[in-house]
Order: C-alpha cells, then structure tokens, then sequence
C-alpha cells in the first residue's frame, strides 16, 4: 500500500537539514496550508461541474456543452464573471459583520476539509478527538450564515438565515447520532485509526443493518446540513430569492457558494471515511489476489472515488425531491430522525456488545 | 376512508414513495438527452411532430388544396392573422354559384401560434408546419401567400 507519509517525512528531514526546525516546521505549515487551499479550490471547480451535469442528467437535459469540450471550461468562466463583479457596499447595514459572515463560512469548511483523511499519511489535522473537532468544526459554518442574514438588513436574508439556524442545529444531532453509531462499532474517534480498522471489511458491511440505517439517515442529515436539496429552504429561490446570500454580490456570494459545494465534498467525505472506508481499498475476506490487486490503486484514487459516489448519491436525492416546508423539516427531524437515530444507536451497541458485528 | 397510520407504517410508506421517485430520476440519468445543439446539428435537428412553427396548406400534385373558402379559420384567429379573399365563380352545367379562394394570405409576423385556425378548419385544408427558421429582414416578407 502507498504511504504519502515518506514524501512528508522526506521533506520534512530536507528542510530540517537546512535550516532551525521552528523555521522548518513553519514553513511546513505554509506548504500545507496553500495545499489544502488548492486542494479546496480543484475540489470544488469539479464538484460545480459534476453538479451542472449531473443535475442536467436527471433533467434529461446536457448541461453545459459550449464552453470548451463538454462545457469544461465552464465553471472558470462563471468563477471568473464572479472575480470581476462589483462588490457593493450596502447602506444600513452591519459592514463588519456583513463582511466577516462569507469568511467565517468559508473558515469552517476549511478547517473541516482539512480534517479528511485522503490518503494514507495524507492526514492534515489527525488526532484522537479528530470527529468529535470535525463536527465541532463544521458547525459554527451556521453562525456565519446567521451573521449574513442578520447583517443584511433584508427580510428574505433574515428569514432565510433563520430558517437555516433552525435547520442546521436540528440537524447537526441526526449527524451526531449517526458518526456516533459508527464511533460505537470503531471504538475510537481518530480519523485515521477509524479508516485502518476498516482494512478487513468496511464499517457499512461489519455494522450491517445498524450502520445501513446510519449511513441513511447520515445522508439525509447531511443534505439538510449543507442546505441543498429538498431541504434548501434558507436559500428558496422562489420564495426568498437568494436566502442568507440574497445582498451578497461578487466574491461574497461566491464564498457562500463554494462553501456549500465544499460542505457537500466534506459531508461526503465523512460518509466515505466512516462508512465506505475512506481511503481503504475494497477488501474481500478470502480473495488474497484480488485484495493484493486492489491494494494497486492508490489510495488518493479510493478515497475520492467513494466520495463522488456519495457525491452523486446526495444529488440524486437533491434533483428528486420537491423542497419540503419549514414544519415538515422540523417533523422530519424531531419526529423521524433523532428516535429512530438514538434506537439505532443502542442496536449498534447492542450489536458491538454481543459480538454480531461482522 | 380515512385511515389511522401507525408510526411506523409512515416510515415504511415514506421510504417506499420516496424510493418511487428515485427510481423515476434514476431511469431519467440514463435515458438519450432530449438537449438539441442547434446551430450545429442542423442536418440530424429531430423537432417534435405537434411544434407549431409556421401555417402551411397542403397541396396535391395537380396544385390542387382543399379550401373551400368558408373563411372560419379567419373568423377563429384571435390576432386577424389571416386574411382570405373569395369570388363567386358560376358554375356553368349547374348555374349555380359557387364561393372559391383567390388568396390566403397569412402574417406570419402577428400569428401566436394557437392552432385555433387548424381546429376551426372543416376540411382539413391547413396544418402547422415545424419548419422554423422564419427570419427574414424584411416584415413585409412575412406576409405569405398560402394558396398556388
């Protein structure tokens, strides 16, 4: 198997030869920083054209297809009119909350994003707690819709960003619930210990029924979480023109726009580490040419394979479902979720506690 | 009829139509686009039989049309896009008069497209075309002469 661990540790040594190890190590964190930043950005070009042709796919329509072969260049021509737009300076409202808002979205998704563990040693932020910062993390992206909408000075902006508060933090606990499940079944939090126990089979495998019921009610969390699908009611179109965003123009909007397409890639990101064995390769118990076979293919390519698979998932659901209204969003989750989540919770233990698991 | 639904048959109810309508958008996915890339797929361009892009009359060999001249496409057409000029022409062996079509004419640059014209026909004697490319420079070229 590939471990990206000896490249870090070799330039590690490098520039530890060179020059102090404080000086060395900051420099590291640069390096890793302006990764991650790239890394993000790539990320989501794709994810904005998967979205534009996957969604034209289920509409039986092409999508994009003019700009460059299949409408590739596309996404850089929006990202582009989005860099050279005005940003306007709102009269009446909250300036430096109004401008902090975008950055603290866009925060949370990074920081969060750096939590992925993508390939073996290719862990920026891993440590024993590491689900427990990754939802810590990905939870205050809400304050800075919250700060958008308030700042604003504009009734769909406040409304939308209500609607979002109160969504979001109802179901942050069916996410919890559900990482916590698999947190029973892996009996620990790190990131990377959790995809190495996966070696011999995946969690959505060893926890059979329990983890399926998980890994669905994490999807449908996970869609209300980054406000897409049938639950975008903070940003409703034909209601609230643009939701929390509405008073954003250029890259303020764009901010929001790649932090929901980012926390798209993070939520399932977080589906494929804790459910489909993140970086794992499929391994059949048994088949020892086949698991050597699939051990070939770098663990960069397993991860963000499982991803776009759950990627596609969440869009399937996201171009099926009409939008559901406020009260059915809280019924949903109040009602349905949280209690089938928590029963599930004590099968899971149940199981893990019997030995049933896989 | 109002049934009671036990919590868990909502469950059960909901899972399976929500899994009806995946099934729908899943065939969708995979179904041939309907997308048409116009300018340049002019010569494979397929436009659906029932598109209504301009009012033609039919023709025979002889240069014969079926009109027969009642003017109810004309009295039917809510924007006055038609207008239809007769003569009585007597017929020799009978002696009687009969009502016959000198011109159709028809402006394509006031028409909605609202087929009530086609409908209100008795004989059948017009129908849309989907030959749609009706650009001209000029409005008076959109004025056409329907009958030969």
């Amino acid at each position: 198997m590939y471990d990206f661990s000896i490249i870090t540790t070799a330039i590690d040594q490098f520039l530890r030869s060179l020059m102090p190890s404080g000086l060395a190590i900051f420099i590291e964190c640069v390096l890793v920083g302006a990764c991650v930043l790239v890394a993000y950005i790539v990320l989501a070009i794709i994810m904005i054209f998967m979205e534009r042709k996957v969604c034209a796919a289920f509409q039986c329509r092409l999508g994009p297809m003019r700009v460059g072969f299949w409408g590739t260049l596309q996404v850089f021509s929006d990202v582009f009119k989005m860099i050279i737009k005005e940003i306007i300076d709102l009269k009446r409202t909250d300036n430096m909350l109004y401008n902090l808002a975008p950055f603290l979205v866009v925060l949370s998704s990074v920081l969060t994003f750096s939590c992925l563990p993508f390939a073996k040693g290719m862990e920026v932020l891993d440590f024993n707690v590491g689900l427990f910062f990754l939802m810590a993390t990905s939870s205050f992206g809400v304050l800075g819709i919250m700060l958008a909408g308030w700042s604003s000075n504009n009734k769909y902006s406040m409304i939308g960003a209500m609607r979002s508060g109160a969504q979001m933090v109802s179901y942050e606990l069916s996410i919890g619930i559900s990482m916590l499940t698999l947190v029973v079944l892996s009996g620990t939090l790190q990131l990377s210990e959790i995809v190495s126990r996966q070696s011999d089979a995946w969690f959505i495998v060893k926890g059979h029924i329990p983890a399926f019921i998980a890994f669905v009610i994490y999807l449908i969390a996970g869609n209300a979480e980054t406000n897409r699908g049938p639950f975008d009611l903070p940003e409703a179109e034909s209601e609230l023109t643009a939701g929390y965003h509405t008073e954003y123009s250029g890259m303020g909007f764009g901010f929001f726009y790649v932090a929901e397409f980012m926390n798209l890639f993070i939520v399932s990101g977080i589906a494929s580490t804790i459910f489909l064995g993140g970086w794992m390769p499929l391994h059949i118990l048994g088949l020892d040419g086949f698991n050597a076979a699939m051990d070939y293919i770098p663990g960069v390519v397993w991860f963000l394979g499982k991803t776009f698979f759950v990627i596609w998932l969440l869009m399937w659901i996201r171009w099926t479902f009409p939008r559901l209204r406020i009260d059915q969003v809280i019924t949903l989750e109040w009602k349905y979720l949280v209690p089938i989540g928590i029963v599930n919770l004590l099968i899971m233990t149940l199981c893990v506690v019997m030995g049933w698991t896989l | 009829m109002k049934q009671k639904i036990t919590y868990l048959g909502r469950v059960y109810w909901s899972l399976k139509s929500l899994l009806t309508g995946m099934k729908v958008t899943l065939k969708e996915f995979f179904t041939p686009k309907v997308t048409e890339q116009y300018p340049e797929n002019r010569k494979t361009l397929k436009i659906s039989e029932r598109h209504r892009a301009r009012l033609i009359m039919p023709h025979d060999e002889e240069g014969n049309n079926l009109c027969i001249a009642c003017g109810l496409c004309q009295n039917a057409c809510p924007n006055g896009s038609i207008r239809i000029t007769t003569k009585n022409i007597v017929d020799e062996e009978s002696g009687k008069s009969k009502k016959t079509l000198v011109s159709y004419e028809y402006d394509l640059g006031c028409c909605m497209f609202c087929q009530l014209c086609v409908n209100a026909c008795p004989k059948g004697a017009i129908k849309f075309s989907n030959d749609f490319e009706n650009a001209v420079f000029d409005r008076s070229k959109l004025v056409q002469k329907l009958n030969k």
